[in-house]
């Protein structure tokens, strides 16, 4: 964890606004990160918290008539935040790549899924068709599709899912990215297949030491890919540090909700699941003070209106936005279980 | 239909049941081309007042066997007996008191929920449909129910759209409850809420499979939520149930390959355990449409023999398993889910 000033990527004080019919949506909420080279940096909460709004800031991608983007984002030094379009354009695929959700939405369907994998890397580098062919077969090679050099020529609906993931997987590492942000890539798989796709980005990583995002809403997926966690909730960062410190040693009363929340493959199945009681807040109107409050069960604890009034701020480095004492936020969460080693 | 079987005596008993949907083609006429196995040759059984959870990837005819269960899908071939009664082709009306005492849950709150109706009706709905008259009347039959299920009475007026996913899910389960079934099949009731909501929801139907008594046929791709919600667990691929058994048979003594490989993806957050074995499957499932000969799981599997693809390995007992524990595979595993001296990587793109 670095907070020096040059980090590979640094995000400070962002916000992104949407306005909308029904008023203004605070999607973003003075968020800050930092992430270096061959780091991967997972980022978890439910949904609506703001995880894809973020990542799509960093990618350039928000329609600005709509979208009221605040804060630094700073790319190798580079600013993005109000950077023009052509220079996004020419970051992104190259500099910076992205994995979805969706593969069906990210693959046209009308090309090859070769040619598909060999545009941007004609467009980017200048190699001619047939380097850039046979670099889209090495790809697809390195992604496990069996067969590569026959496959290139197929369209993306002849690729069973998992297959077309690896093909989106390999579209985004053709340019060998610095930054690949990945956005709940296994979310639509199966698990025997999310598992294959979860341990093929953790090897490609080791290979290209690029920096990773990856986003996602599941804790168990973060537990064996990432380097450092940050936890969101209504738009906020609400815990920070290495994957290991989090989970064994969550400070956050969120992070305490999320992993009671989810039942284990070893846990005591006589034991209730503890729930996080009520729901998210809406974005249009968060709660003032800390937006967790309505669903906390410590705002007693810390007395008086503070939790309700006063915005509790994630310190630099390891730490948790709350109020709670320090030593307290260390030992309020009853650990019978520990991180599964790597 | 009035004799009740006591707790842990079947229930709902299925048999060979099977469930073929035609693939259509050709040009100009369109005719079957095909068949997906969707469902093909599934033998379980549901135990009063137990939780049976049914597991397996995407496609492996789970809520197919849920729909046929409940008689929402007409079998292919089998037989389906409820309380000792054959009702695989029993009509509407020898089907009624049948319908009334086994309800569904659904994945989708909202789709499932007519839009247009208060929570009221929606809830009352099976007592209007089924003429039943509760003492005290409908409504305050639906204020208790809506009380059962953790919602406030007070919003019997309000429509489905007022309420967040895990409040829609509450009140499809406050109708499931209204003709106080015997069994509830619930098609992955909580997987498409989030982890804090699912939660609520998972605790919610454990309260009342204990409390009410209510069997379930617990459907979800999920395997730590199936575990803590199921007594007894059947795993499915490609339309066949691989293994069945006891929680703790199929979650630490597994003994199918494929059942190793599925608990060995799970993404586990924390765990009290020892470390586990790691297993990673090449490709994707195959089609249902012309699935592999023998066992199905073949074309994944790392122990596979020419056996395999000759003989179909039958659903039985495996000497040392325990008894209900049955598993369908010639070259089983050993029953137990810790690391291996060497990791099972079948992916040629990760290295061992
Ligand atoms: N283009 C948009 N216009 C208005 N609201 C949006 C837009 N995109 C996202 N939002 C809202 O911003 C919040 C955060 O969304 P998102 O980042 O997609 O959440 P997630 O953490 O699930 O990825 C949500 O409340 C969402 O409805
Ligand atoms: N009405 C239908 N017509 C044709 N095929 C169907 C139909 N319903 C389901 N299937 C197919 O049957 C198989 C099993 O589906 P399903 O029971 O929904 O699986 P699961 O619930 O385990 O994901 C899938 O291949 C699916 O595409
Ligand atoms: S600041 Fe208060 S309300 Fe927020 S998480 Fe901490 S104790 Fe709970
Ligand atoms: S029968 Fe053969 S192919 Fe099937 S699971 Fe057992 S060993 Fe594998
Ligand atoms: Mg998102
Ligand atoms: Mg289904």
């Amino acid at each position: 964890m670095t907070t020096s000033e040059g980090a590979f990527l640094s995000v400070r004080d962002l916000f992104v606004r949407f306005d909308t019919e029904d008023g203004v949506v605070k999607a973003v909420d003075g968020l800050g990160f930092e992430l270096e080279r061959g780091r991967t940096l997972g980022i978890v909460g439910e949904s609506g918290s703001g995880k894809s709004v973020t990542n799509l800031a960093v990618l350039g991608l928000h329609d600005p008539r709509h979208t009221e983007i605040r804060g630094e984002i700073l790319l190798d030094g580079q600013e993005l935040t109000g950077a023009p379009e052509s220079v996004l354009e020419k970051l992104r695929g190259n500099k910076m790549a992205m994995i979805f959700q969706d593969s069906l939405t990210a693959l046209s369907p009308y090309y090859t899924v070769g040619r598909q994998i060999a545009e941007p890397y004609r467009k980017h580098t200048g190699a001619t068709r047939r380097e850039a062919r046979q670099r889209a077969v090495e790809m697809l090679d390195k992604v496990g599709i069996p067969n590569a050099a026959l496959r290139v020529d197929d369209y993306p609906h002849q690729f069973s899912g998992g297959m077309r993931q690896r093909a989106m997987i390999a579209m985004a590492l053709v340019c060998d990215p610095e930054l690949l942000i990945a956005d709940e890539p296994t979310t639509a798989l199966d698990v025997t297949v999310q598992a294959q796709i979860l341990d093929l980005l953790k090897e490609l990583q080791q290979q290209t030491g690029s920096a990773i995002i990856l986003i996602t809403h599941d804790l168990g997926v973060v537990a064996h890919t990432v380097d450092e966690l940050l936890v969101m909730y209504a738009g906020r960062a609400v815990e920070r540090g290495t994957v290991r410190e989090v989970l064994s040693e969550p400070r956050h009363p969120y992070t305490w909700g999320l992993l009671g929340s989810m039942p284990l493959l070893d846990s005591d199945v006589e034991e209730p699941l503890v729930p996080i009681p009520g729901t998210p807040p809406s974005l249009l109107n968060p709660p003032p003070g800390c937006p967790f409050h309505p669903r906390c069960a410590h705002v007693a604890e810390v007395g008086g209106d503070r939790c309700r009034t006063e915005r509790p701020e994630l310190p630099p480095g390891r730490g948790a936005a709350c109020h709670l004492p320090a030593a307290r936020q260390r030992t309020a969460f009853p650990q019978q279980t520990k991180p599964r080693p790597a | 239909m009035s004799e009740q079987v006591s707790p842990g005596e079947p229930l709902l008993v299925a048999e060979g049941l099977t469930k073929h949907f035609p693939v259509m083609g050709g040009f100009p006429f369109r005719r079957k081309v095909g068949a997906v196995q969707a469902v093909d040759g599934i033998d379980l059984t549901v135990r009063a007042g137990e939780s049976f959870g049914l597991v397996g990837e995407s496609g492996c005819g789970k809520s197919t066997t849920g729909r046929l269960l409940t008689r929402l899908l007409e079998p292919t071939a089998g037989r389906i007996t409820y309380q000792g009664r054959d009702i695989t082709h029993a009509s509407r009306t020898e089907l009624a008191p049948v319908r009334a005492q086994i309800q569904m849950i659904f994945q989708d709150p909202y789709a499932s929920l007519n839009p247009r109706q208060t929570v009221g009706r929606i809830v009352s709905g099976p007592m209007e449909i089924n003429g039943i008259h509760p003492a005290g009347g409908r409504e305050a039959r639906v204020r208790e129910l809506l009380e059962t299920v953790g919602l406030n009475p007070e919003h019997y007026n309000r429509f489905p759209h007022e309420f967040s996913g895990g409040q829609r899910q509450r009140i499809g389960v406050a109708r499931a409850l209204a003709l106080e079934p015997r069994l509830v099949v619930a098609d992955e009731p909580v997987s498409a809420l989030d982890v804090s909501i699912q939660a609520q929801v998972v605790n919610l139907l454990r309260s009342l499979q204990r409390e009410l008594g209510i069997a379930f046929l617990f459907i979800a791709h999920d395997l730590a939520v199936v575990r803590h919600f199921s007594q007894r667990v059947a795993v499915m691929y490609l339309g066949r149930i691989v293994e069945v058994g006891d929680r703790d048979d199929i979650y630490r003594r597994p003994r199918h390959p494929y059942t190793h490989a599925l608990l060995s993806a799970v993404p586990e957050a924390l765990s009290a355990g020892t470390p586990r074995e790691r297993i990673r499957l090449a490709g994707d499932v195959p089609s249902p449409i012309s699935p592999p000969s023998g066992c199905r799981f073949r074309t994944r599997c790392w122990k596979a023999e020419p056996r395999c693809g000759a003989e179909e390995p039958p659903l039985v007992r495996l000497e040392g398993n325990a008894e209900g524990h049955l598993t369908a595979c010639h070259f089983p595993e050993a029953g137990s889910t810790t690391a291996r001296t060497q990791d099972v990587v079948l992916d040629p793109a990760l290295s061992g």
